[in-house]
C-alpha cells in the first residue's frame, strides 16, 4: 500500500539554536541557553584562536592555556557546576548544563572541553559523597570570584589511574596507599598518602587532587578517596607532561604524591570502630557515583564533533572547483562542486545522521540524570524513614520496588493500582535508575566509538585538506581527539562490561519492551520515521538476548555469560545502536509537537521535520543493519558446521526419501542440494549446508527487518538533496 | 542624584554578519527569520557605552528598547542579557531591513514615552547612528524629534560628563577627525558610531539577573504594525563581490602585498 505524504521543500538553513533547544528540551531554560552562548563565545573566540595559532603543538602548560582556564571562570563555565549559594547560577541538577557546555567547547576543541570538565571531575567525589564541610570548603575555593572579590580560583585534578601494572580498565586494584602517620589519643589522626598517578588531567594547574587510595595499614579499613593539597607536608610532584597526540589544550601528567594529611580529608568522612578508621565510602562507591554522570558529558563531546563537521564539509564540497578558469560562475560545477556527486552527499548524510543520533542519546541521558538526582535523594530519605539504610536491607527493599515497576509497565493493572504505582517516587526512581544504568555506558560507548569511526568519514570528505592543520573546523584534530574520548573515564571495555550487567536488569528490559511498542505506535502514524525498522530491530535484539541467555554453543557452554565477552559485548554494542536511533526519533517527535509554538522554528518547520526525520530513517536503517548482523552471528555463529556424520545427516534428504517426496512435491529433487545416497554417498564438499539448521523465529524476524527497510534509501536520497541545497553561512564562525 | 541619567538605548536585530544574505521579492532577506541574529552592532556599541556611563554615575538606569519579532528577541537576549545590566522594553514588530524609518521611529518614541516613571529631564537617548541592516541613518534622530529632544549628536565615539554636568561629545567628521561639542546636559540624543569600549564578556550570572525583568517584558511585548508610509523598493541587492583568482608560484610576500596595495588604490 502506498503512503502519500505531503510534499515539502528542502530545509532552508542549518538547524539553529531555536530548533536545538526544542530537540534537546531546554527551550524554557534561559540559564542553559545563556550558558550555551557563553561557552560558545569562549570556544569560537579564544579557544579557536589558540588552536589556529598552533597552541596544540606543545605538551607544556603555557600561559595561553592558563588564560583559557581563566576565560572559563569569567564566562561562567566553571560556575555552571556550582549551586547558586556557592557562586553558581543554575539551580538544581546540572547534568544537562554540563553536557551543553562541554558540547559547545568540543564543537571547537576537545582538549578545551576536557580542561573544563576535569575540574568538575576533581570536585565530583566531594560533590557526590563529601561531608557538608568538605563540600562547602572546596566548592568555595573552586568558585570563580564574585564581582568585587579578589581571590585566586583553586583548581582540582582527579587521580584514579596509576602507572602500569595497576588501575586502568580495572579500577579495583589500587597501589596508592594510605597509612596512619600519627594518631594521638582524642585527636584527628594524621595519614600518610603514597599515590602515583598516570595520565592525570589538569595536573599542571591543580592546587588540590582527589586521589583514590587503598589502606596499607591495619588501622584503616578498605579504600577511599582522599583530598590532597599542594602545601600539605611532603612532596606534591606534578611529574612530567604526557606526550599525548590529542587534547593538547588540556594538561595531562604522571604525578607522584607523598604527603601527610589529616583524616578529615577522607571524602565523605569516617568513623572509628575498634581502633580502626573506617571510611564512610570506599573509592569504588565514590567513583561509581561520579563516573555515572561525567561519562555522559564525554559522549556528548564526540557528538559535537560530528555535527560541527557538517558545515565545513558542505562549504568545501560546494566551493571545490571555484576559481578554475574553465569553470564559469553560475555553472552547475561552480555552484555545486563535489555536491553534484551522489556519494559525497550521502556520506555526509551518514555523518550527520550519526551526529544527530549521538547527540540525542547523550542529551537524553543527561536529562535522565537530572530527573534521577532529586529522586535519588528522595529514595534515600524514604528508605531512611523506614529504617533501611544501605547494604542488603536496601537491596531487598528495592527488589520489591522493582517488582512494582515491572508490574506498572506490564499494562495488566487496573487504573487505581496503576496510578498508585506511577505516583510512587520509589517506583519512579527504580525506573529511571535502571534506564540510566544503561543510557550512561551506552552514551559513552557508542557516541565515542561510532563517533570516532564517523569522524574519519568526515575527514575523508575533505580530501587532503581534511588531514591538515588548516582544515576548517579542525576536523583532523577532532578525529584523533575522539579516540581519547573513547578511552578516558573508562574505555569501551568498561562500558561494555557495565552494559552486560545493566541491560539484563528486568526493570530495564520491561522499559525496553514498552519502548518497542512506543516505536510501533510512532511507526503507525509516521512510516517514514524509521520507527518501524527500529521496532523490528529492537524485537530482534530482545529475542537474541533471550536466546543467548538460554542457548548453549556447540560444546554445550552457556552463551550469555560474564566471561563470554564475545556474546555479551556484541549484544551491548547492538543495543547502543538501537538506543541512539530511538532517542533521535523521539527528539524529532518533540520538535513536531513543540515547533509550531515557536515563531522562529515554525517558519520552516515542515521542511526541517522532513529532513530530520529522513536522517532518523537513515540512521534506523543503519542501526538495524548492525543489529541484524550482530544477532545473526550470535544465533548461528556458535553452532558447529555440520559434517557428514549422523548429526549432520539429520538435516539432509536421503535419496530414496527424496524419490518418495517427488511424487507429491514435483521438482523437489531439483532444489534439494544435500542428498545422501543409499550407499551413504554425499556431495563432494566438507559438510552439508549449515542453512538447514537454525531458528525459524529468527529468520522470520530477519525477513521482516529486511522489508521494514522500505523507504530508507528514498529518505537518504531526499536528505542528500537537502544537503545539496541548504543555505550555509558565508564563512565558518570560528576562529572569531 | 546629581548627574544621574536615564539612558534609553534603541536597537533592532540584524542577521549575524557571517550569514549569507540574499534579497528576495518583498523585498526581504531570504530565510531571515531563521538566520541567527545579533543586536545591531552600532546600537550594541551604544548599549555598552550606556552601561559604562550608568556605572560611573550612580543612580542612573539603562533601558533597552528593542523592536523585532518576539521569538527572535528572546533568542538574542540570551547573549545580550549577559553583557550589561539593563531593563528591556520589548516591541513585537518586524525585522528592520526594509521597514520605513519614520514608522519605526514613531513606534520607538511611543514606547519610550510610555516607560513608567521615566524622568525625561534626565533622558539620554542612545542608539546607532545607522543600522547594519539598512543604514537609513534617520531613525534615532526622528525618534528624538518626536520626543521633543532637539540636542542631537550623530556618529558619536565618545561622551564625557564634566564635573559641572556638561556633556562633551566627540562626533565623527570627515577625514578621520572628530568634532568636539559641549551640551548643557540631558535630555539629548546620541547616535553612536563604534565608541571605544570592547564587547563585554558574557556573564551568565548577570544574564540570569537581567532575565528576571526580561522575561516579563517579553511576555507583555506590544505587537507593532508598521505603516509603509508609501515606501516602495525598486530593487534590493547585496554589494557585489568580485573575485579575481590568479595562481602564482614562488612570489615573495612583499611582492604580493605591494600588488594588493596597488589594486586597492585603483
Ligand atoms: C589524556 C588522558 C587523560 C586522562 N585523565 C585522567 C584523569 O584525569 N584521572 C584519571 O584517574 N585517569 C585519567 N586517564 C586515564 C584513563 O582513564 C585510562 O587510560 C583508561 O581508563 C584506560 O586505562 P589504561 O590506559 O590502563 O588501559 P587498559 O586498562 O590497559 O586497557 C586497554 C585495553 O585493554 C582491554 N581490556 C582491559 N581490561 C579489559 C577487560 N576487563 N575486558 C575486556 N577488555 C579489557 C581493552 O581493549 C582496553 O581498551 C586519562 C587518560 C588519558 C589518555
Amino acid at each position: 500500500m502506498a503512503t502519500f505524504l505531503p510534499q515539502v521543500g528542502a530545509m532552508l538553513t542549518l538547524p539553529g539554536d531555536a530548533v536545538r533547544q526544542i530537540l534537546w528540551r531546554f527551550s524554557d531554560r534561559f540559564d542553559l541557553q545563556m550558558l550555551v552562548q557563553s561557552a560558545r563565545a569562549v570556544a569560537r573566540g579564544q579557544v579557536a584562536h589558540m588552536v589556529a595559532a598552533g597552541e596544540r603543538n606543545t605538551h607544556e602548560w603555557t600561559p595561553a592555556k592558563q588564560q583559557m582556564m581563566e576565560a572559563f571562570d569569567k564566562a561562567g563555565i566553571t560556575a555552571a557546576f556550582m549551586e547558586p549559594e556557592q557562586g553558581g547560577f543554575i539551580a538544581g541538577p546540572k547534568n544537562l548544563a554540563l553536557g551543553l557546555a562541554a558540547f559547545e567547547l568540543a564543537w571547537v576543541d576537545g582538549g578545551a572541553a576536557t580542561a573544563s570538565l576535569a575540574g568538575f571531575l576533581a570536585l565530583a567525589p566531594i560533590h557526590e559523597r563529601g561531608t557538608l564541610e568538605q563540600t562547602a570548603h572546596y566548592m568555595a575555593l573552586a568558585a570563580p570570584p564574585q564581582p568585587g572579590e579578589d581571590r585566586k580560583v583553586r583548581r582540582g585534578a582527579f587521580a584514579l589511574t596509576e602507572p602500569i601494572p595497576y588501575v586502568g580498565v580495572d579500577t579495583g586494584i589500587l597501589s596508592g596507599r594510605l597509612r596512619v602517620a600519627e594518631w594521638n589519643e582524642g585527636q584527628e589522626p594524621l595519614l600518610h598518602v603514597e599515590k602515583r598517578g598516570r595520565f592525570i588531567t589538569n595536573i599542571a594547574c591543580a592546587d588540590f587532587v582527589t586521589a583514590a587510595v587503598e589502606s596499607g595499614d591495619p588501622r584503616i579499613k578498605g579504600s577511599c578517596v582522599v583530598i590532597l593539597e599542594e602545601g600539605d607536608p611532603g612532596s606534591f610532584d606534578r611529574g612530567t607532561p604526557t606526550k599525548k597526540l590529542v587534547h593538547q589544550l588540556s594538561s595531562t601528567g604522571d604525578p607522584i604524591f607523598s604527603l601527610t594529611v589529616p583524616a578529615s580529608r577522607i571524602v565523605g568522612g569516617y568513623t572509628v570502630k575498634d581502633g580502626v578508621i573506617v571510611p564512610n565510602f570506599s573509592h569504588g562507591e565514590i567513583i561509581e557515583a561520579v563516573f555515572r554522570r561525567t561519562r555522559v558529558t564525554v559522549g556528548l563531546m564526540t557528538s559535537a564533533k560530528l555535527l560541527s563537521a557538517v558545515e565545513p564539509v558542505i562549504r568545501y564540497q560546494r566551493g571545490r572547483f571555484r576559481g578554475a578558469e574553465s569553470i564559469k560562475e553560475g555553472s552547475l560545477r561552480y555552484e555545486m562542486g563535489i555536491q553534484q556527486r551522489e556519494d559525497a552527499l550521502q556520506r555526509l548524510v551518514d555523518v550527520w545522521a550519526s551526529g544527530e543520533a549521538s547527540a540525542s542519546l547523550g542529551f537524553a541521558a543527561a536529562r535522565l540524570f537530572d530527573d534521577l538526582d532529586p529522586l535519588e535523594r528522595e529514595k534515600t530519605a524514604l528508605l531512611a524513614e523506614r529504617g533501611i539504610a544501605g547494604g542488603r536491607a536496601e537491596m531487598k527493599a528495592m527488589r520489591e520496588v522493582e517488582a512494582k515497576a515491572v508490574a506498572l509497565l506490564s499494562g495488566d493493572l487496573v487504573d487505581a493500582r496503576r496510578d498508585e504505582l506511577a505516583s510512587d517516587p520509589l517506583v519512579q526512581y527504580a525506573l529511571r535508575d535502571a534506564a540510566a544504568n544503561v543510557l550512561c555506558p551506552a552514551t559513552k560507548l557508542w557516541n565515542t566509538g561510532e563517533g570516532t569511526r564517523m569522524m574519519r568519514e568526515a575527514v575523508s570528505l575533505m580530501g587532503g585538506y581534511g588531514i591538515t592543520e588548516d582544515c576548517p573546523g579542525f576536523l583532523a584534530n577532532k578525529w584523533m581527539d575522539a579516540q581519547l574520548e573513547a578511552t578516558y573515564e573508562g574505555p569501551e571495555a568498561v562500558q561494555r562490561r557495565q552494559l552486560t550487567i545493566t541491560m539484563t536488569n528486568e526493570v530495564f528490559l520491561a522499559q525496553f519492551k514498552a519502548w518497542t511498542k512506543e516505536m510501533r505506535a510512532i511507526a503507525s502514524e509516521r512510516p517514514g520515521s524509521g520507527a518501524c525498522t527500529l521496532a523490528t530491530a529492537m524485537t530482534m535484539w530482545l529475542w537474541t538476548l533471550n536466546y543467548t541467555q538460554h542457548a548453549t554453543d556447540a560444546d554445550g557452554n552457556k552463551l550469555y555469560h560474564g566471561q563470554r565477552q564475545g556474546v555479551t559485548f556484541a549484544l551491548a554494542d547492538a543495543l547502543c545502536w538501537l538506543l541512539a536511533a530511538r532517542c533521535q526519533i523521539l527528539d524529532v517527535e518533540e520538535l513536531e509537537a513543540r515547533g509550531p509554538l515557536d515563531a522562529v522554528v515554525a517558519e520552516d518547520l515542515p521542511a526541517t521535520l522532513q529532513f530530520l526525520r529522513d536522517l532518523c530513517h537513515v540512521q534506523s536503517a543503519r542501526a538495524s543493519g548492525e543489529v541484524s548482523r550482530i544477532c545473526a552471528e550470535l544465533v548461528y555463529g556458535y553452532n558447529r558446521h555440520p559434517a557428514w556424520d549422523a548429526e549432520g545427516h539429520k538435516a539432509c534428504f536421503l535419496s530414496d526419501e527424496l524419490d518418495e517426496y517427488e511424487g507429491f512435491i514435483p521438482g523437489l529433487g531439483a532444489v534439494a542440494t544435500d542428498v545422501i545416497g543409499v550407499s551413504g554417498s554425499h556431495p563432494v564438499k566438507a559438510g552439508p549446508c549449515a542453512g538447514c539448521a537454525g531458528s525459524l523465529d529468527f529468520l522470520h524476524l530477519q525477513n521482516k527487518l529486511a522489508t521494514c527497510l522500505t523507504g530508507s534509501r528514498l529518505a537518504k536520497d531526499r536528505a542528500a538533496g537537502t544537503v545539496s541545497k541548504v543555505m550555509i553561512p558565508e564563512a565558518l564562525d570560528y576562529p572569531q | 542624584m546629581p548627574n544621574s541619567f536615564q539612558i534609553v538605548v534603541c536597537s533592532s536585530l540584524v542577521p549575524d554578519p557571517l550569514q549569507t544574505l540574499e534579497p528576495v521579492a518583498g523585498p526581504a532577506l531570504k530565510n531571515e527569520m531563521m538566520l541567527p541574529a545579533v543586536l545591531d552592532p552600532w546600537a550594541a556599541c551604544s548599549l555598552y557605552e550606556a552601561a559604562a556611563l550608568a556605572a560611573a554615575h550612580p543612580g542612573s538606569k539603562v533601558y533597552l528598547v528593542a523592536m523585532a519579532p518576539k521569538a527572535k528577541l528572546q533568542q538574542v537576549m540570551m547573549t545580550v542579557a549577559q553583557k550589561v545590566p539593563f531593563e528591556l522594553v520589548a516591541l513585537d514588530g518586524p525585522l528592520g531591513g526594509f521597514t520605513d524609518a519614520q514608522s519605526t521611529a514613531a513606534a520607538l518614541a511611543e514606547a519610550i514615552a510610555a516607560i513608567p516613571a521615566l524622568d525625561r529631564s534626565k533622558l539620554l537617548l542612545f542608539g546607532g547612528w545607522e543600522s547594519a541592516s539598512r543604514g537609513a541613518g534617520v531613525t534615532l534622530q526622528t525618534a528624538g524629534e518626536l520626543l521633543g529632544i532637539t540636542e542631537q549628536f550623530q556618529g558619536v565615539d565618545q561622551l564625557t560628563v564634566r564635573d559641572d554636568g556638561q556633556l562633551e561629545v566627540l562626533e565623527r567628521v570627515e577625514g578621520g577627525r572628530h568634532q568636539v561639542s559641549l551640551c548643557q546636559g540631558a535630555p539629548a540624543v546620541f547616535g553612536w558610531a563604534t565608541g571605544n569600549l570592547a564587547e563585554p564578556r558574557n556573564s551568565p550570572q548577570m544574564g540570569m539577573a537581567n532575565m528576571r525583568g526580561i522575561t516579563p517584558a517579553l511576555m507583555k511585548a506590544k505587537p507593532v504594525k508598521l505603516d509603509a508610509n508609501g515606501l516602495s523598493y525598486v530593487s534590493a541587492a547585496v554589494p557585489k563581490q568580485t573575485r579575481e583568482t590568479r595562481l602564482v608560484r614562488d612570489m615573495p610576500a612583499e611582492e604580493i602585498a605591494r600588488e594588493i596595495v596597488a589594486w586597492m588604490a585603483e
